[in-house]
C-alpha cells in the first residue's frame, strides 16, 4: 500500500518536497538568490527526467486519484514548462525579493494542476482546480510596485471566483442529476435530460473559462497585460496545458455518452475562439497582449483537435501542447528579457531588433514560425496533426474555417517577425545582456521547436501512449 | 523510459560485422565540414580551414574504399549474385500502415561504385583547391560548400528510397547553385547559376510527377519493394501500371519518361543541357567535381537506380537512347568551334554523358543483354577519373595564363611539363586511344550499340571520332601552336609555376587512374542484374572507332599543331554551318524566345494582371474586412470586471437555451 502510495503518487510528492524544502529555507537562514535558482532549476530538471522512470498505471483513495503513463506524460510536460520559466525569467526572478515565495505559489499551482490531471472525481477536480488557480492569482500580483499588476490580480481573482461558483453550482446538479461524483461511475448514469445538460454547460465552462474559450475569454489580456512576464507565460502555457490534459479525460471518457452535445459546442466555440482570437491579435501594440490573444486563438486549434474524439485527437493535442510549451515560452522569454533590461513592451519598439540583437531575433523568429505553422517548424506538424484528427469527422466546414484562421493568424506574426528584421528603426533596442540560464532557456526551446517536429518517433511515442 | 528505448531508431541489419556507422559517416563527415566551417570558418578558422574540410574528406574516402572493398570480395557477393543490401534503414515519417518515407542505405555495385568515384574525385578537388583558391576571400565558405556538395551527392547515391534520393538531388541542386555563384560580385556568374538552377528545377519538376505516378501504383517509395512490384508481370501493381494510359502511352512509360526529364535535366541533356556551359563560371575545381564528374552523372545514375523498371518499357528506353545520342553528337559539334577552353570541355562533357545515357537505354536486362548496362557504368567510372583530369589541368592552365581563351595559349608545353603530360594522357583516354580508359568503356558501349540499333551505332561512331578531333584541337591549341610569349613579358608581371605539390599531385593521380582503369574487369563487378558478365574482346570489332579516332587526331595535328590559317580557311567554307555550331546552334536564343516572347506575354503579364487585381484584391478585402470588425468589436474588451461577468453569464445562459431548446 505503501509502495504504490509513493510510485503512483511520486511527481506529486517530488513536487510536495521542493515546496517544503523552500519553506525551509525561507523560514531558516535563507540562501542568496542566485544560487537558490540554481539549486531549483536543478531540482526542477532532475524533477522533469524523473518523470519518466517507475511510471505505473493505478489508482488511489477509492478512485480519487489515477493516473497512467500517459497522464504521467502530461505531467513531465508541465515539468519541462515550469523548469523553462525557471531558465528563462532568471533575471527577473533573481532580483525578486521574494523569489522562494514565488516559486512556492508557482509549484502549489503545478501540484494542483498535477492533482487535477490525476483527479477521478468531481470534488477532485474542484478542490484541484482550486489549488492550481489561486496561488496563480497571487503570482499575478508579484510586480509589487505596480499598479496594473495589482489590477490584474485582482481582476483574476474576482473572474475565477464567478466562474468557481458556477463550477460549484455545475457539479451539485450533475451529483443531483446522476447520482455520482466519480468520473468512473458517471458515464453509465448519464441520460442526456435537461437537467444533465445544464449541469454539464455549467461544468464546461469552468474549462472554457480557464482556457480562454471566447466568450468566457474576457479576463485574459487584461491579466496577461498586467501580470509579470513570467507569470504571464505560466498563465498561457502550464495553466491552458493542464486544463487542456484534463478537459481530454472529461469530454473523451467521463461525458462519451453525451459525445453529439459536446461536438457541437466544441465546434461552435472553437470557431467563435479562433475568429475572436485571431480579430483581436492583429490590433494589438503590446507585446504581452498580442501573445495574448494569440494564444487565445491557438487554443481555438486545441479545440479543433479534441474535436476529433479520437486516439489521434488525444495525441495530436498533447503534442501540440509539447510543442506550444516550447514555442510560446521561447516568444515570452524574449519578451521577458527585453521588458526586464529596457521596460520596452510595444510591438513598434522591436523595429530593428535584429541590428542589435540577432540571437534573440532568430529566437523569436523561430517561436512566431512555429506557432503560425510555417514548416519546417514543430508548429506546423503539430497544427497539421490537430487538423488532421479534426477533419476524421468528416465536418469540412470546419476544418476549412480553421485552415482560413490560420491563414489570418500568418499576418500578424508575420508583422512581428517584419519588424524585427526588416524595419528600420534608428533606435532599436540597445543589446540585451542574456543571463546564461536564459540562453540555455532559449536554445532549448529553440531546439526543441526544430526536433520535435523533425523526430517522428516523438508523435509515435505519444500515440503509443495514448493507446 | 523503457519505452523510449525500445523504439527502433536504426535497424542495423547481420553482415556478421556492423559497418552501419561507418557508412553513415561518409556522408555525415563532409557535412560535419559544411557546418564546422560555414558556421565558424570565417571568424575563427580561416587559415585552416582547407585543411580541415581535406582531412574530414579524406576520412569519407577511406571509409568508402574499404567499403568498396567489403563489399564486393567480402560480404556483397551471394551464390555469385551482388545483392542489394540496406545496412541502416529509418522509418521518418509514416503517412499510412503501408506508406511511408524512410532513410536508408543501400549497398549495391553501383551504389557502392559511385561511393568511390564521388568521395575520391571530391578529395582530389579538395586537395587541388587548397592551392587553386588560396588567397581567395571567401576560402573557408568555399571549403564550406564543397563538404555541403559532398554531403548530398553522397547522400543521393547512398539513398535506399527515391523520395531521399529527391530530397538529396534537390540539396545537390542547391550547392551547385551556390558554387555556380560562388563570384558573386560577378554578373555573369550570378547569370549562370540563376540559369543553372531554373533549368534543373524546370527537370525536376518532372521527376516530382514520375516520382508521384510510380510511387502511387507501385505503393511505396522504397527502390527494392518498387523495383520488384513492377518489374514481375503477374504483379497487380505492375498490371495497373501498365493498363492504365494517357494518351495512349501507359501510365508507366508516362512516370518514367518523367523521372528521366528530371535526370536530363540533372545531367545537361539536349535540349535542357543549356545551362551546363553557362556554368563554368564557377571555379574551375568545382567545374571538375560538380559539372564533369559527380553532379551531371546523376541522371544517369537516376536511370541505372531504375534500370530494371525501365527495361519493362521499351518506349522510355527509346527516349533515353535517342535523346542520349542526340545530345552527343549535338554537343560534339559545338565542342569543336568552341574557343574558351572551359566551354569546350563543357560541351564534350555533354557528350560524354551523352553516350553513357545512350547505353543504358540500349541495354537489356540481364546476362549478354545488359552489356550497355556494364559499359554505361564503366564509361562513366572512367570518365569521371580524365574528364576532372581534364578540368584540373585546364585550372593549371588558366591559373597560369589568368584567361580561358584559347588565343592566349599556345606552346604552353615548356611552361608546363606535368599539365601537359597529364593533360595528354587525358585526351588520349577520353579519345578512346588504347590502352588508356576511355578505351575500354567506349569499345564497350559502341559493341552494345552495334548489336541493338544500326542507326545509334553509326552516330556514335562518328561522334567518337569527332571527339578525339576537339579534344585534340584543345591540345595542341593550348600546348603546341604558336610559341608562348616568355612569363617574364607577359602582361601583368607575375609568374607562377604550376602550382605547387597540392596542385600537381592530383593530376598525377588522375592520370594513373585515366591510364589503367581500363584494365578494371568491370563485368565482374557491376551488372544489370548483379551476376558476373565476361566482357569479351573483339579485335576486329574495334578497327572502325580507332581508326576514326587516329584520323581525328591526325587532322586535329594537321590543323592545330603549327599556326596557321587553315582553321580559318575550313570555317569559312563551312561558313553557315560553322556558324550556327559556334552560336551553339542558337539554343539560348531560343530559349530566351520561348520565355521572353512567348511565355511572358502570353502567360506572365496576363497571370500578373490576375494576380494583381483579383488576387490581391481578395486578399486586401479580406484583410481590410478583418480590420473593420476587429474596430468594431473592441469595445467588448473594456477592462470593466462587472461587465466581463455580465458576458459570462451571458454566454452560459446562451449555450444552455441553444442546447437544450433549439439545437438537440
Amino acid at each position: 500500500m505503501l509502495n504504490d502510495f509513493l510510485i503512483l503518487m511520486k511527481s506529486e510528492l517530488v513536487i510536495t518536497f521542493i515546496i517544503f524544502l523552500l519553506l525551509f529555507i525561507k523560514v531558516g537562514k535563507g540562501m542568496k538568490n542566485e544560487s537558490l535558482l540554481s539549486l531549483l532549476q536543478f531540482l526542477l530538471l532532475a524533477n522533469f527526467i524523473a518523470g519518466f522512470f517507475f511510471n505505473e498505471t493505478g489508482s488511489l483513495f477509492g478512485g480519487l486519484f489515477t493516473t497512467n503513463a500517459l497522464i504521467a506524460f502530461q505531467k513531465s510536460i508541465l515539468s519541462l514548462g515550469v523548469y523553462l520559466i525557471s531558465l528563462l525569467f532568471a533575471d527577473w526572478l533573481k532580483k525578486s525579493e521574494h523569489m522562494p515565495e514565488f516559486f512556492i505559489l508557482m509549484l502549489s499551482a503545478l501540484l494542483g494542476m498535477f492533482f487535477m490531471i490525476s483527479s477521478g472525481s468531481l470534488l477532485m477536480f474542484f478542490l484541484s482546480l482550486e489549488l492550481s488557480t489561486i496561488p496563480v492569482a497571487a503570482m499575478t500580483n508579484f510586480d509589487l510596485e505596480k499598479k496594473i499588476s495589482s489590477e490584474a490580480s485582482m481582476k483574476m481573482i474576482l473572474s475565477s471566483a464567478f466562474s468557481s461558483g458556477i463550477l460549484l453550482f455545475g457539479i451539485s446538479l450533475m451529483y443531483g442529476a446522476t447520482g455520482t461524483i466519480s468520473f468512473a461511475e458517471m458515464p453509465a448514469m448519464l441520460d442526456g435530460s435537461p437537467l444533465q445538460i445544464l449541469a454539464f454547460i455549467f461544468l464546461f465552462t469552468a474549462f472554457a473559462f480557464k482556457l480562454s474559450i471566447v466568450p468566457f475569454h474576457l479576463w485574459t489580456a487584461d491579466v496577461y497585460e498586467g501580470a509579470p512576464i513570467a507569470v504571464s507565460s505560466f498563465l498561457s502555457v502550464i495553466s491552458k496545458g493542464s486544463i487542456a490534459f484534463i478537459l481530454l479525460t472529461a469530454l473523451y471518457k467521463v461525458f462519451a455518452p453525451m459525445h453529439e452535445l459536446w461536438y457541437n459546442m466544441v465546434v461552435l466555440l472553437s470557431i467563435a475562439t479562433m475568429i475572436i482570437g485571431n480579430l483581436f491579435a492583429l490590433r494589438q501594440q503590446n507585446i504581452k497582449r498580442f501573445l495574448a490573444y494569440s494564444s487565445i486563438a491557438q487554443v481555438g486549434f486545441i479545440l479543433v483537435g479534441i474535436s476529433g474524439n479520437s486516439i489521434a485527437g488525444t495525441s495530436s493535442v498533447v503534442y501540440f501542447v509539447l510543442i506550444y510549451v516550447f514555442s510560446n515560452l521561447a516568444a515570452f522569454g524574449v519578451a521577458g528579457a527585453i521588458s526586464q533590461q529596457t521596460g520596452k513592451e510595444r510591438i513598434n519598439d522591436y523595429k530593428g531588433l535584429y541590428q542589435t540583437n540577432p540571437f534573440i531575433s532568430w529566437v523569436l523568429a523561430l517561436a512566431l514560425f512555429s506557432l503560425a505553422g510555417i514548416p519546417p517548424t514543430a508548429g506546423f506538424f503539430g497544427k497539421l496533426f490537430l487538423i488532421t484528427a479534426g477533419a476524421s469527422n468528416g465536418n469540412y466546414f470546419f476544418i476549412t474555417v480553421a485552415a482560413l484562421n490560420l491563414i489570418v493568424s500568418l499576418y500578424y506574426y508575420l508583422r512581428v517577425i517584419r519588424a524585427v528584421f526588416m524595419d528600420k528603426n534608428e533606435q532599436p533596442i540597445e543589446k540585451i545582456n542574456l543571463h546564461p540560464s536564459t540562453k540555455l532557456g532559449m536554445i532549448i526551446c529553440g531546439a526543441g521547436i526544430v526536433l520535435v517536429g523533425l523526430l517522428s518517433w516523438v508523435y509515435d511515442y505519444i500515440t503509443a501512449l495514448t493507446m | 523510459m523503457n519505452d523510449f528505448l525500445q523504439i527502433p531508431m536504426l535497424q542495423v541489419l547481420p553482415f556478421g560485422k556492423d559497418i552501419g556507422w561507418a557508412l553513415l559517416l561518409i556522408p555525415l563527415l563532409p557535412l560535419a565540414g559544411f557546418l564546422l566551417l560555414g558556421l565558424f570558418g570565417r571568424k575563427h578558422i580561416k587559415n585552416s580551414s582547407g585543411i580541415i574540410g581535406t582531412s574530414l574528406l579524406l576520412v569519407s574516402t577511406v571509409l568508402s574504399l574499404y567499403t568498396a572493398y567489403g563489399y564486393f570480395f567480402e560480404y556483397g557477393k551471394v551464390n555469385g549474385v551482388y545483392q542489394k543490401l540496406i545496412p541502416l534503414q529509418y522509418t521518418w515519417l509514416q503517412f499510412s500502415p503501408g506508406l511511408s518515407i524512410d532513410m536508408g542505405i543501400i549497398l549495391d555495385p553501383i551504389s557502392v561504385m559511385m561511393l568511390v568515384v564521388v568521395s575520391f574525385i571530391s578529395l582530389m578537388v579538395h586537395i587541388y583547391s587548397l592551392a587553386y583558391m588560396k588567397g581567395e576571400d571567401r576560402f573557408p565558405t568555399y571549403y564550406a560548400f564543397l563538404g555541403l556538395f559532398t554531403f548530398s551527392m553522397l547522400g543521393l547515391v547512398m539513398a535506399s528510397n527515391i523520395f531521399q534520393m529527391y530530397i538529396f538531388w534537390e540539396l545537390v541542386g542547391i550547392s551547385s547553385f551556390l558554387l555556380i555563384g560562388y563570384y558573386y560580385d560577378r554578373p555573369s556568374a550570378v547569370a549562370a547559376c540563376k540559369k543553372a538552377f531554373i533549368v534543373t528545377r524546370f527537370a525536376d519538376l518532372g521527376f516530382l510527377i514520375g516520382i508521384l505516378i510510380l510511387s502511387f501504383y507501385a505503393g511505396t517509395l522504397d527502390f527494392n519493394t518498387l523495383i520488384q512490384r513492377l518489374t514481375s508481370s503477374s504483379a497487380p501493381e505492375f498490371q495497373t501500371a501498365v493498363a492504365s494510359s494517357f494518351l495512349g502511352v501507359s501510365a508507366l512509360t508516362w512516370a518514367l519518361v518523367l523521372v528521366f526529364i528530371g535526370g536530363a535535366g540533372k545531367s545537361a541533356m539536349f535540349p535542357l543541357h543549356v545551362w551546363l556551359p553557362d556554368a563554368m563560371e564557377g571555379p574551375t575545381p568545382v567545374s571538375a567535381l560538380i559539372h564533369a564528374a559527380t553532379m551531371v552523372v546523376a541522371g544517369v545514375f537516376l536511370v541505372a537506380r531504375l534500370f530494371p523498371v525501365f527495361s519493362m518499357s521499351p518506349p522510355a528506353l527509346q527516349v533515353v537512347s535517342y535523346v542520349g545520342v542526340i545530345s552527343a553528337l549535338f554537343a560534339a559539334v559545338i565542342a569543336c568551334t568552341q574557343t574558351d577552353i572551359k566551354r569546350v570541355l563543357a560541351y564534350s562533357t555533354i557528350s560524354q554523358i551523352g553516350f553513357m545515357m545512350f547505353s543504358l537505354g540500349v541495354s537489356g536486362s540481364g546476362g549478354e543483354n545488359g552489356l550497355g548496362f556494364t559499359a554505361s557504368m564503366f564509361h562513366l567510372f572512367t570518365h569521371a577519373m580524365f574528364k576532372a583530369l581534364l578540368f584540373l589541368g585546364a585550372g593549371a592552365v588558366i591559373h597560369f595564363i589568368h584567361s580561358n581563351e584559347m588565343k592566349d595559349m599556345g606552346g604552353l608545353r615548356k611552361y608546363l611539363p606535368i599539365t601537359h603530360i597529364t593533360f595528354l594522357i587525358a585526351c588520349l583516354a577520353i579519345s578512346g586511344v588504347p590502352p588508356f580508359a576511355g578505351f575500354f568503356s567506349k569499345e564497350e558501349i559502341l559493341l552494345a550499340a552495334y548489336h541493338h540499333n544500326a542507326i545509334i551505332y553509326w552516330i556514335a561512331l562518328i561522334t567518337s571520332g569527332l571527339t578525339a578531333f576537339y579534344m585534340f584541337r584543345l591540345y595542341f591549341s593550348i600546348f603546341w601552336n604558336k610559341e608562348a610569349p616568355s612569363p617574364l613579358e607577359r602582361a601583368g608581371g607575375e609568374v607562377h609555376g604550376e602550382g605547387g605539390f597540392a596542385m600537381m599531385m592530383p593530376l598525377v593521380l588522375l592520370a594513373v587512374g585515366a591510364a589503367v582503369a581500363g584494365f578494371i574487369p568491370f563485368g565482374n563487378f557491376v551488372s544489370s542484374d548483379g551476376k558476373l558478365l565476361e566482357s569479351a574482346f573483339h579485335l576486329q570489332f574495334s578497327i572502325a572507332p580507332v581508326a576514326l579516332g587516329l584520323a581525328g587526331i591526325f587532322a586535329a595535328m594537321w590543323l592545330y599543331k603549327k599556326q596557321n590559317n587553315k582553321p580559318d580557311a575550313i570555317a569559312a567554307s563551312l561558313n553557315g554551318f560553322y556558324k550556327a555550331a559556334y552560336h551553339k546552334f542558337y539554343m539560348d536564343e531560343l530559349y530566351l524566345f520561348i520565355t521572353k516572347k512567348i511565355l511572358f506575354n502570353l502567360i506572365g503579364r496576363p497571370a500578373a494582371w490576375f494576380d494583381k487585381n483579383v488576387v490581391d484584391g481578395m486578399v486586401n478585402m479580406t484583410g481590410n474586412t478583418t480590420q473593420a470588425i476587429s474596430e468594431k468589436i473592441k469595445g467588448f474588451q473594456s477592462g470593466k470586471v462587472q461587465q466581463y461577468a455580465i458576458y459570462f453569464l451571458a454566454g452560459v445562459i446562451g449555450l444552455a437555451v441553444l442546447f437544450i431548446y433549439i439545437w438537440k
